[in-house]
């Protein structure tokens, strides 16, 4: 079992490093090394899958790493449910999407390093997923932020790529900033990091953590916004699909993004202790999972609006996963990380089927990414087409597609803990449908709107099948009883039931949410589809103004950014490097290097380079030193 | 008469005031002249000043130590020459002068 464990994990960075040191000049070799380590890491997972369960569970495995005083690091494994699951979305869909590469790649210069940094990738982030403590989830979790700004760079030589790659890597930095202090405060208070040591600490004593609780939750949860893209650090999303098209699909909608909820359900112990704040801060006075439904539900509406008016298809989806790691975060934070959980597994499926369809429509029409220019595809490409109909409906959760099934047990439990939220989820799966409708209609439907629309072509089986495979998963994902094996790991006992009551669950548990988010898939449809269906261009502009400027303009939040918090930086910055110039390098160094110079310019003048006179002054010395032991 | 007696009759006292002499004869020689040579001969004075002030303390201190310390000295004395002299022979080949304010490259 821990040669398995010990293979998953390190399999992903030999690869990386025999493509970087043997094979870069060899793209289909390195493609080749890359796909085989992700494959076989795939089918590890599912006999590690298979032993595990037969073993029982948790399974815990530690290395010491380093130990200095008190402090002890370890390597270690936790293979429980939520990381089995983890971890089979992970390397399936990874799998998948390295088999698509293959084609997407085809005939770029730097297909070897692209390869590579997808290892680095897969390494990073089974290292995320088998952690047991703290401090090697924030190792791998900065692993996975070097791989995205690896990946979203990989067209380095294009400004706004370079920058995209800068402007993730920046934003995590300020979230994970507040995760290693809550790491360090966590440490300091419980003396661990480990979480099962964790979870048995907080469960014989949730006040553990004492004043310092909520804070500590709310430290943790910067991690998780940072990463997770979450309002207001998810800015740097959506220019990320400055990337590669399978690198958006793997990284930014399936899997790296969906570590922060990981990491939400892996501490799910220390965000659901009840709120208590230092003396100081007690007016606060709301609890870490409050913050974290609220930061959750304010994001997943703000994208969603936004994207109703974007027009780059890589767009509208990454807000759309914007949106849904929304849904995701609430989840949690209305305390049923279960429903969190099952809703980032289908997600991954279908999320990463439209990416990797939109990837296809993309390569077919030359790199052509506005949906106005599409059009009329059903006919040119019909496998992307009705792959891609089946990942829209997924996720605007169509019934017995998953997506239906997890956006339901979100919102049915959020309408259970407060109707603002449940109305936001509800309002938020409204607009789910009409941009996906609209994108959908525009992009896919009517005529041709450009010319290489009209000459496309089916993109090659490479990428084909693994679109065929994903949406057969985002179809059937909601049978999988993903959400009865998430119960059991948080100690719920699920009602056993066939896939055919499993259809029908929804619908008895709680009508109002199921009825509601089924009435909102329906609006949204055929809104979109009046607005939408063969329209020349888009009404909304031109019927709802400044809102339709603002919704396209991402609220300003990218002007609001730059015009305060990197006005106020680089004004600071600036007088900082005054300070140092004038200050600094001026008076201080300038003044001791200043006078040494002078006192050594005057005292150069007594070296003649005459013997004699050097003489001269030794003898008048000794005269002196004479003198002076004669006479006192 | 009796200090006049004394005056003619040579101790110690003579010896070290010839000593004197002679060392401050070497040390003008070592500050005035120009010629390496000759500053080298001033050394060499300045050295024997010392060597007879010693001598002449180990006379009448009926002492053998000063004189060990004279033998010494004169050893270093012929080392030094053989390396001063050898500077010199090599100035001359390379046709360099022998003059000391000539030499001045030892200016920072």
């Amino acid at each position: 079992m821990t040669n398995i464990l010990l293979a998953i994990l390190f399999l992903p960075i030999l690869s990386a490093a025999a493509i970087t040191l043997f094979t870069l000049r060899r793209p289909t070799v390195s493609a080749g090394i890359s796909i085989g380590s992700c494959c076989l890491t795939f089918i590890l997972s599912v006999l590690l899958y298979r032993g595990a369960v037969s073993q029982g569970l948790p399974l815990e495995i530690s290395f010491t790493w380093l130990s200095v005083g008190a402090l002890s690091v370890e390597l270690g494994f936790l293979v429980d449910r939520l990381s089995l699951l983890m971890l089979l979305v992970v390397t399936g869909i990874g799998s998948l999407i390295h088999i698509y590469s293959r084609g997407y790649m085809q005939g770029d210069p730097s297909n070897s390093r692209y390869f590579a940094g997808l290892s680095i990738f897969m390494f990073s982030m089974t290292g995320i997923i088998l952690a047991n403590n703290l401090l090697m989830i924030f190792v791998f979790w900065e692993m996975v932020g070097l791989s995205s700004y690896l990946l979203i760079g990989f067209w380095m030589t294009k400004p706004s790529a370079a920058d995209a790659g800068k402007k993730a890597f920046l934003c995590n930095r300020i979230g994970d900033t507040g995760f290693l202090l809550g790491i360090i405060i966590l440490w300091g208070t419980l003396g661990t990091l480990g979480f099962s040591q964790i979870n048995s600490l907080l469960a014989a004593n949730p006040a553990a953590l004492g004043s310092w609780t909520t804070l500590v939750g709310l430290l943790l949860f910067c991690g998780v916004v940072g990463k997770s893209a979450q309002f207001p650090l998810h800015v740097w999303l959506p220019d990320a699909m400055e990337g590669p098209t399978p690198v958006s699909a793997l990284i930014h909608a399936a899997t790296m993004v969906a570590a922060g909820v990981y990491l939400l359900a892996r501490a799910f112990a220390i965000f659901s202790l009840p709120a208590a704040w230092p003396e100081s801060l007690a007016w606060f006075n709301f609890s870490a999972l409050e913050a974290v439904a609220f930061t959750g539900a304010l994001t997943a509406l703000l994208a969603a609006l936004i994207a109703v008016q974007q027009n780059d298809i890589k767009r509208i989806l990454a807000y759309s996963t914007l949106s849904q790691l929304g849904y995701m975060v609430m989840a949690v934070g209305i305390a049923y990380p279960v429903a969190g959980m099952y809703h980032l597994t289908t997600h991954a499926f279908f999320k990463a089927l439209l990416f990797l369809g939109a990837g296809s429509v993309i390569v077919a029409l030359h790199h052509e990414q506005n949906i106005w220019k599409m059009g009329g595809l059903l006919k040119r490409m019909p496998i992307t087409f009705f792959t891609f109909l089946v990942g829209t409906l997924a996720l605007c959760g169509v019934p017995p597609l998953s997506g239906f099934f997890s956006k339901d047990a979100i919102i049915a439990q959020a309408f259970s803990k407060s109707t603002c939220l449940g109305t936001i989820s509800v309002g938020v799966a409204f607009l789910t449908t009409f941009y996906m409708g609209r994108l959908f209609f525009v992009a896919f439907m009517g005529k041709a709107r450009s010319q290489s629309a009209e000459k496309s072509q089916e993109t090659p089986p490479v990428m084909t099948y693994p679109l065929i495979l994903l949406a057969i998963a985002a179809v059937f994902a909601g049978f999988w009883n993903v959400d009865t094996w998430m119960m059991r790991h948080y100690g719920l006992e699920p009602e056993s039931a066939g896939w055919f009551a499993k259809l029908l669950y929804p619908f008895e548990h709680a009508p109002m949410a199921a009825l509601l988010s089924l009435a909102a898939v329906a609006c949204g449809a055929v809104l979109a589809y009046k607005l939408y269906y063969n329209a020349k261009q888009d009404v909304l502009p031109s019927q709802l103004g400044s809102v339709a400027r603002w919704l396209k303009d991402k609220f300003y939040l990218d002007e609001l950014y730059e015009n305060t918090l990197i006005w106020c930086q680089d004004k600071f910055a600036l007088v900082c490097d005054k300070f140092d110039r004038w200050i600094i390098g001026g008076a201080l160094v300038g003044t001791v290097y200043h006078g040494v110079e002078l006192i050594g310019r005057l005292w150069r003048l007594s070296q003649t380079g005459s013997v004699q006179t050097y003489a001269a002054i030794f003898v008048f010395g000794f005269v002196v030193l004479a003198y002076w032991v004669v006479n006192w | 008469m009796e200090t006049f007696e004394s005056f003619l009759t040579i101790g110690l006292g003579h010896y070290l005031t010839v000593s004197v002499i002679l060392f401050c004869l070497g040390v003008l020689g070592l500050l005035t002249r120009r010629n390496l040579i000759v500053v080298y001969m001033s050394l060499e004075l300045m050295l024997n000043a010392a060597n007879l002030a010693l001598v002449a303390f180990s006379y009448f201190n009926k002492s053998l130590d000063g004189q060990v310390v004279v033998m010494l000295v004169v050893t270093i004395a012929a080392a030094e020459v053989a390396v001063g002299l050898a500077l010199i022979v090599s100035l001359a080949r390379k046709k360099l002068p022998v003059w000391v304010n000539d030499l001045n490259k030892l200016k920072y």
